[in-house]
């Protein structure tokens, strides 16, 4: 890896296939350099997740992922103890007394290791990613704070483990509850948006070059005025470069009102959203193209 | 900067030799002052970052120094402003110090060729300003925003620098939307106002380095005015913070006075346990056991005024009482204005908060024939639906301005529901001092009130939670 500026960053990111803006390279660049966890927030489907997943085919480190969720504990998220195997160990006798067994059950054989435990203790550095971090509780947050400033974890029977190669952390959050000052101190912080028309159009060219440009640029120009409306789901990135592939499909080369209404259902999910967008969208396209 | 010395960060540390961490350290003041919490690690870890980073590449000194400093997108709000304004600032106190000057020597004032040798005309520059805009060249709009400071002359200026922007831009003829044609007759792509602020924002700032080099200091800075980022505009991203607030709320309300109330009434003995208990004594019962005390639930009553005198606070307001239906299952919420009406199913049924705040408008039922509040008529109508339920457990809260019009306050009616609900509170999205002033008759409310709140941001709100938190006894 060793990327030495913001523009190898992003040229990396480019070449597995995610077009990040300036201040997403810059801030990729950083937590590589700093060995800062970063907190990426945004609306949903303006790919915060795929930044991690991409950061991690650009680096070629493996991509740990924690998908984070109400109820989420130590015991899913760090490390576990075996406990069945703890039993049959100490069923198993052996001719030590209880010391030897009280060390033994405690040692590394018997730990299950979670994401967490497993992106520190990975021998490769890694990339780890922990997904909708909002969704947790505060306890939660505050259990991660160790590991978020020093890479280690405590686990009261063995000891400290600390990380001996430094993970790039990028956390996730969809800004459904604000998260602790303590957590944002540690993290360098980034705000993704949906993309400006220009680079969601290199966006959807990159991931369908088949298309013809004249219907990218349409395409972009509608995702565009359906965002702008006040929809219960505004349609992701992915969405669009899915609706890209539809249009592909179908051998569309306009973007008329009859291709749109049959094809709408990639982007819009919600069947309120779906009256309103055929009301406010279709009927401007019917007037742009009366050909159609 | 701030001239309060009392900041929890404690006395603000010898900058040393003038440079860019002096300047860096004094820029986290401006924003501490602003309410950005930059911790010491914040700084260290913008330090760390700007190693790293071209420090000549603007955009990429702004973005790590954003990216280490503002943490959450209220922060980078502040942060965007605060930058621009501070190393403006910056560069023009440097600048008087040293007694440079962009001007030259000549062109003084009253001078209307300041620039160029001849006077451009208006059209010209128009046309330049168009071309400059489109093209999205910075440095050529703000050459342009001089010339066109230069040709509107000193002399019509009016000294404020927010009107003459607006004239410059008037006298100029730009304006947001469709384009005529160029003089060749081509096409112009219509200018979006975005594009126009943009210019504007050239103009202000040359207007501003005139009027620093004209008198020589810089003027005081003011505080951000609170309302300007402190109202929510955009309601969904402040509703995570009054749902925070609420949820405090909710803890508070529902421990709040059960001690009080478990010592003074008398419990009721528990026959079947007393009985059952008498077993171990052979009969007899000796120990009385009691029924245990369950805690009740608050039952919260929501009064919500929408009238047209609020309407700024409305969207906050509506906020606040969707999260409190978050937070309580017992809870009826009205909204009025000269009558009222009951929405309490509009948000259980609907967890969207923009579906809400439309439906509330569209089929609120308020009888709106004036849209002016009548604050005595809502009070009967009130009592008169509710007065079965009202009970000492029970908690009224008031979001209004007070404002009656000019109608009877009917405060008589009002201190009723005060005597029948266990607690009442107002809040008020208006700060205290406008309170009693024109129309207001919050004075005549107050005194019925368990307590009385300025609440237009959810630092209010928050206010209003701990307060309530730190018991205020219930006047009973």
């Amino acid at each position: 890896m060793a990327e030495s500026s913001v523009a190898e960053v992003k040229a990396a990111l480019a070449e597995v296939g995610y077009l990040a803006d300036e201040p997403a390279a810059l801030v990729s660049y950083l937590a590589q350099e700093l060995g800062k966890p970063v907190l990426v927030e945004g609306p949903a489907g303006v790919g915060k997740t795929e930044l991690a997943k991409a950061l991690s085919r650009a680096t070629g480190r493996e991509l740990v992922r924690l998908q984070c969720y109400e109820g989420l504990d130590e015991a899913k998220a760090m490390y576990e103890w075996n406990y069945r195997k703890q039993l049959l160990r100490i069923q198993a006798g052996g001719e030590g007394g209880w010391d030897d067994v009280q060390e033994d059950i405690f040692s590394n054989e018997f730990l299950l290791t979670r994401p967490l435990m497993q992106a520190i203790a990975s021998p490769e550095p890694v990339v780890l990613l922990i997904d909708e971090i909002d969704k947790t509780d505060q306890e939660f947050e505050a259990m991660l704070l160790e590991l978020l400033s020093d890479f280690q974890i405590t686990i009261p029977e063995l000891g400290q483990v600390s990380a001996t190669t430094m993970p790039i952390v990028v956390l996730t959050s969809n800004d459904s509850r604000e998260l602790t000052e303590a957590l944002k101190r540690r993290c360098l912080y980034l705000w993704l948006d949906y993309p400006g028309a220009e680079r969601e159009m290199e966006i959807v060219r990159l991931h369908v070059p088949d298309l013809s440009e004249s219907v990218a640029r349409q395409l972009v120009e509608v995702i565009e005025m359906v965002r702008a409306l006040d929809l219960k789901k505004p349609p992701s990135i992915a969405e669009s470069i899915d609706w890209a592939r539809t249009l592909l499909l179908m051998g569309a080369e306009d973007i008329d009102r009859e291709t749109f209404v049959q094809s709408m259902s990639i982007i819009v999910k919600h069947r309120t959203d779906i009256d309103l967008v055929a009301e406010r969208v279709g009927m401007k396209l019917a007037e742009r193209s009366p050909t159609g | 900067m701030s001239p309060a010395p009392a900041s929890p960060y404690g006395p603000k540390a010898d900058a040393g030799p003038p440079g860019l961490a002096a300047k860096l350290l004094g820029f986290c003041e401006e924003l501490r002052s602003e309410g950005v919490a930059v911790g010491t690690s914040e700084i260290l870890d913008a330090f760390a970052a700007l190693e790293m980073v071209d420090w000549t590449a603007r955009e990429d000194f702004r973005e790590a120094l954003a990216a280490t400093i503002a943490k959450s997108q209220e922060d980078r709000r502040v942060f965007e402003l605060l930058f621009e304004r501070f190393f403006f600032r910056a560069a023009e106190a440097e600048a008087v110090q040293r007694e440079i000057t962009e001007r030259g020597e000549g062109g003084g004032e009253g001078d209307n060729a300041g620039e160029g040798s001849e006077r451009l005309d208006m059209d010209e520059l128009r046309e330049q300003i168009r071309d400059a805009i489109e093209a999205g060249d910075e440095d050529r709009l703000r050459d342009l925003a001089r010339l066109a400071i230069a040709a509107f002359g000193q002399a019509e200026g009016s000294g404020v620098v927010g009107v003459d922007v607006q004239r410059i831009r008037r006298t100029l003829g730009l304006t947001a939307g469709a384009q005529p044609p160029t003089e060749q007759g081509g096409d112009r792509p219509p200018i979006d106002r975005d594009q126009l602020n943009k210019f504007e924002r050239h103009l202000r700032r040359e207007l501003e380095r005139d009027l620093i080099e004209r008198t020589e200091t810089l003027p005081p800075s003011r505080p951000l005015a609170e309302l300007d980022r402190a109202l929510p505009t955009n309601p969904t991203q402040d509703l995570a913070a009054v749902h925070r607030a609420v949820s405090q709320m909710k803890r508070r309300l529902a421990t709040l006075g059960h001690e009080q109330r478990g010592h003074r009434k008398a419990s009721m003995v528990d026959v079947r346990r007393t009985m059952r208990a008498s077993l171990e004594t052979g009969g007899v019962p000796l120990r009385l056991k009691y029924k245990p005390k369950r805690p009740r639930r608050p039952e919260i009553y929501v009064l919500c005024d929408v009238s047209t005198s609020v309407t700024s606070a409305s969207v906050f307001f509506l906020s606040v009482l969707h999260a409190l239906h978050d937070s309580f299952r017992k809870l009826r919420s009205f909204v009025f204005i000269e009558r009222i009406s009951e929405v309490t199913d509009v948000f259980e049924h609907e967890r969207d908060f923009a579906v809400v705040a439309q439906r509330i408008s569209s089929e609120g039922g308020v009888a709106d024939v004036s849209g002016y509040t009548d604050y005595g008529r809502v009070w009967q109508e009130f009592l008169t639906e509710i007065s079965d339920e009202l009970d000492p457990r029970s908690t009224v809260i008031v979001l209004g301005d007070a404002r009656t019009n000019g109608r009877e306050p009917h405060a008589e009616i009002f201190a009723q529901v005060a005597e029948r609900a266990g607690r009442l509170f107002w809040l008020n999205p208006e700060p205290k001092l406008y309170w009693n002033y024109g129309d207001s008759v919050m004075a005549a409310y107050e005194r019925y009130c368990d307590g009385t709140f300025e609440c237009w941001t959810t630092r209010h709100l928050e206010n209003f939670v701990n307060v309530v938190a730190g018991g205020v006894p219930a006047a009973e």
